[in-house]
């Protein structure tokens, strides 16, 4: 585009833009800064598709590489690249910032402009930490999109905001600064560089394998969330505005996702191997034993957020069975439950939006009050609980095949959640949109308005496309992947 | 010994500015009391003059002069930039406080050339004396800050309480340095560490001597266990002197510790670094829990201090040039933090209200977004959140600590700056998600918001770019040491 770099671009032009939204100021000016929101978000987007058109497909090596001395003195490079595993993730980044500014254009009234501004520069660091082949470079994105989402909770989350925000800053820091450690140290080993790329080359004695390993799990585990590390997700979810959960759930689990990917995996192979089994069960507990969590909340965001603990379980599981099947089945199911969790949590936004409740008993009978709104929530329902010809079922139905080849056991405990799945989805979907109407204030309540129609609808074709036909998204990840276990299964002990 | 006046030019920025002084203490008695604009612009062009004199002179070979008691280096020359620039901010930043206050005297202006001068020695000396006359000009000058609002019984309770512990302070410093006098004959620093590298002295007094002078650092310093003085001189002095006092002194007290412990006794550096070692943790760890508790905001600020000079001698006891230089980065990167935070207590202060406790804090996005924004910048960076420049100081110190194989301690350094996190996220909160508990506009000087626009901006910039800054802090310590 215009010879410009398109990964400087996909970072700088929301960062920019949201700076000139904040610039607007005040709530007198709020049309403009909605206006003016959408315009940055919409060309954010735009620019982040030549990575998609301009992608070769056939190669593992970083693309669209940008190289510029940063720190000299510690070598530390303005380094951007990105391979199968990121591409995807910063077109998923960039297409829901903008779903979540239309989504937040009449809802949200107050500090309009801080609030679009916070969504806007939050996807530029986003799209940073994706794009980032320094590990410092890494890091300044990694922590620094905390500090946007901080305020986006704090500022306009529900009553217990500022608790859940600060849960989710601490829990979120802890784990960063042992990687930052873990990096500093891995700077001396590969001798003085903080190239990402270096450091997958460097070799390391078992047991600091193990500690950078745990450094590492640190720091991505909290991000996922993976069981027992999970409890602040439940309580962000629920106190975020709507476009903060559809971002936390649709962008920054991925994060965590993504750095066991570009960081464990890669940089210490054999303690990843040596260790597989306790993730393994980590990601099982957190399929089965979340699942069953998800059964009994009375709050459907709540629900929502135990059910997305549920599907990262399958992701990292996918990861650590060390095969094609299980690591592009997790890649394609973080997708799909980028796409999937948005919608819901839309779904959520569009009746909280009329009712301002949560809670599933306040509703029920909805289907007549609303009856288009009830058919893409049913969509979005099944799709959650991996009914084929959604993009819930491929990865699940991937990571699976991957599972009964490493261990039937794993595959038969990871497959329980298309029953526990089905069943707290399915269940809350009954409870609010069939039955009689109880409730006097949902028969006030209208169907969704052209505005909801729109970005409904248009994440009812993702989640179908995908289900359909996944070939487009997996093509781009195949030689990623396959590079990436060939990383895996070299030893690096000296 | 042959005396030349050209020997004099390394030393003519603290020339020209104790002339100065003596011609504002004379210009200053002539003013009335509605002109005194006089002798803080004088101030400021003194400041400035240094400046340029001092940038002139930048070399970067260490040239001695005065029978080798003061030298001036490419460290030096540095500091001294930086402490000029940290002196005249504080000026802006607190004329109005003061006019408001009654405060507005000349002699506040004299008092903090003075300490200034004495800064300059401290970071310029070679030799035990000139290093403890740089250290009681500025202590002295500054037990007369904390006094200055002599009807207010907490400042006074504060001066006495920082004039008896100093004065502790230098005592230890100098039964110390007369230990080390006494094993290895001689006061220059570099006499010292010649004699110890060929092993004169008995190593019994010889740590002993390490011991009290790294006591009375720490004192200084502001390390735990000897930090006492520290939250109440913060809040009790009137808040320009407490900003004056969290800035400049640190790079000066950065300068000192260089000065003696690597420039004298870096033989004995594993003994010492044991002793820092331990000052740093403590202070990390009394520093950052203590300020949790903590509802005045200068108090929780010189807790905060604490921790942060626990994190600047982890640089200085790596023993590395990239340490040393870590530690330097560190310490102007903190006087330009503590400069904006307190900074913002003087802006949001007015005639007859403080705003020094945290709750006065409640609401400022709704406020003044700007200055919100502003004190979120310096809050993320005392956390170390990239990316503002805290990040980068933080960085620094860690990648020494790193190098010289203490991993246990980077990751005791990072717990406990996790834990620090907590109260910068908490006032974050109190100004973003609070509603505010007043509505009274702000009032201050435009020169004054521009400055602090600038300084919280400039932790912003530093921090998207901190590579020069850093440079030339390393080129400083490599030319001088």
């Amino acid at each position: 585009m215009l010879g410009l770099p398109p990964l400087s671009l996909v970072i700088w032009v929301p960062i920019i833009g949201g700076l000139a939204v904040l610039a607007t100021g005040s709530d007198k000016n709020a049309p403009l800064a909605r206006l003016l929101a959408l315009i940055v978000a919409a060309a954010g987007f735009i620019v982040s598709i030549p990575l998609y058109t301009g992608f070769d497909a056939t190669t593992s090596a970083m693309q669209f590489e940008e190289l510029l001395p940063w720190i000299y003195r510690f070598n530390v490079n303005y380094h951007l690249g990105v391979d199968g595993i990121s591409m995807p993730f910063i077109l998923l980044n960039s297409f829901t910032t903008l779903l979540v500014v239309i989504a937040g254009w009449e809802v949200i009234q107050k500090k309009v402009a801080q609030y679009m501004a916070a969504f806007l520069i939050m996807s530029g660091l986003i799209n940073g930490v994706f794009a980032a082949l320094d590990a410092v470079l890494f890091y300044v994105f990694f922590e620094a999109m905390l500090i946007p989402m901080y305020l986006v909770i704090g500022m306009w989350g529900g009553p217990n905001r500022v608790y859940a925000a600060i849960k989710f800053f601490l829990y979120t820091l802890v784990g960063s600064l042992l990687m930052l450690v873990a990096f500093i140290y891995l700077y001396f080993q590969s001798g003085g560089s903080f190239e990402i790329l270096d450091f997958h080359k460097v070799a390391i004695g078992m047991t600091a394998q193990e500690l950078l390993f745990i450094a590492f799990f640190f720091a991505f585990a909290v991000k996922v969330p993976m069981w027992p590390v999970h409890t602040w997700l439940p309580d962000a979810h629920v106190e975020a505005p709507t476009g903060g959960s559809v971002v936390l759930a649709a962008i920054t689990l991925k994060v965590g996702a993504y750095g066991f990917l570009r960081f464990s995996l890669p940089i210490v192979p054999d303690a990843s191997q040596e260790l597989a089994w306790i993730m393994i069960t980590l990601s099982l507990i957190a399929v089965a034993y979340i699942g069953l969590v998800a059964l009994v909340q009375a709050d459907m965001k709540k629900l929502i957020a135990y059910s997305s603990i549920a599907h990262m379980g399958f992701v990292t599981l996918g990861f650590f069975i060390f095969n094609p099947l299980g690591i592009e089945g997790g890649l394609v199911q973080m997708i799909s439950h980028g796409f999937i969790s948005v919608a819901l949590f839309l779904c959520i936004g569009v009746m909280y939006d009329r009712l301002h409740s949560r809670q599933i008993k306040d509703y029920g009978g909805l289907v007549n009050k609303m009856p288009v709104f009830a058919a893409f929530f049913m969509l979005f329902a099944m799709a959650n609980s991996g009914l084929p010809a959604t993009s819930g079922f491929v990865g699940e139905f991937m990571v699976i095949m991957g599972a009964v080849k490493v261990n039937f056991w794993y595959a038969f405990v990871a497959a329980t959640t298309l029953i526990f799945g089905a069943a707290y989805t399915l269940w809350m979907y009954k409870r609010v949109v069939f039955g009689s109407v109880t409730n006097p204030h949902v028969e006030e309540m209208q169907d969704i308005n052209t505005r909801e129609f729109l970005v409904l609808g248009v994440l009812a074709i993702c989640v179908l496309a995908m289900g359909l036909y996944p070939k487009p998204f997996t093509d781009v990840m195949h030689a990623s992947v396959n590079d990436l276990l060939t990383h895996v299964s070299q030893s690096k002990l000296p | 010994m042959n005396f030349n006046m050209t020997d004099l030019i390394p030393m003519l920025p603290e020339i020209f500015l104790l002339a100065m002084l003596s011609l504002i203490l004379i210009v200053d008695v002539m003013l009335k009391d509605g002109q005194r604009f006089v002798t803080y612009v004088l101030s400021l062009l003194t400041l400035a003059g240094c400046a340029w004199l001092t940038f002139r002179g930048l070399n970067t070979e260490p040239v001695y002069v005065l029978s080798s008691m003061f030298v001036d280096d490419a460290m030096s020359d540095v500091l001294k930039l930086a402490l000029y620039l940290a002196v005249a901010i504080m000026l802006v930043y607190s004329r109005g406080y003061l006019q408001l206050r009654g405060l507005y005297k000349g002699e506040f202006y004299v008092l903090t050339l003075f300490a200034a001068l004495g800064m300059m020695v401290m970071i310029s000396a070679s030799h035990f004396i000139t290093l403890y006359l740089g250290l009681e000009l500025l202590s002295l000058s500054l037990y007369a800050m904390v006094a200055l609002n002599r009807d207010s019984p907490v400042a006074t309770e504060a001066a006495m309480k920082y004039f008896v512990l100093g004065a502790i302070a230098s005592g230890m410093l100098l039964y110390g340095m007369s230990m080390i006098y006494g094993s290895t004959g001689s006061l220059l620093l570099s006499d010292v560490s010649v004699a110890l590298q060929e092993g004169i002295g008995q190593k019994i007094p010889l740590v002993f001597g390490v011991v009290f002078i790294v006591a009375g650092l720490a004192f200084k310093l502001g390390a735990v266990p000897f930090h006492m003085w520290v939250p109440d001189v913060y809040q009790g002095a009137p808040t320009p002197v407490t900003l004056f006092i969290s800035s400049a002194p640190k790079l000066a007290a950065f300068a000192f510790s260089i000065r003696l412990l690597v420039q004298g006794l870096e033989v004995l550096h594993t003994d010492w670094r044991d002793m820092l070692i331990l000052l740093s943790v403590l202070s990390m760890a009394i520093g950052n829990i203590t300020a949790i508790a903590q509802t005045n905001l200068k108090r929780m600020l010189a807790y905060s201090t604490i921790s942060h000079m626990g994190f600047l001698l982890l640089g200085i006891l790596a023993g590395s040039q990239n340490g040393y230089s870590a530690s330097m980065f560190y310490s102007v990167v903190y006087a330009l933090m503590s400069l904006g935070g307190f900074g913002m207590i003087l802006l949001l202060s007015r005639q007859g209200f403080e705003s020094e406790e945290l709750d006065d804090l409640k609401g400022l996005n709704a406020r003044s977004p700007w200055a919100a924004f502003l004190m979120l910048l310096l809050l993320f960076s005392m956390a170390g959140i990239p990316p503002t420049v805290g990040f980068y100081a933080k960085l620094s110190v860690l990648q020494a600590v790193v190098e010289a194989d203490l991993i246990w301690l980077a990751v005791v350094a990072v717990l406990f700056s996790l834990i620090g996190a907590f109260y910068y996220l908490r006032i974050v909160k109190l100004m973003y998600f609070d509603e505010p508990l007043q509505n009274a506009p702000i009032e201050a000087s435009s020169d004054m918001r521009m400055a602090l626009s600038v300084n919280g901006l400039a932790i912003l910039a530093l921090g998207i770019l901190p590579g020069p800054l850093m440079n030339i802090c390393a080129i400083a310590i490599q030319a001088s040491l």
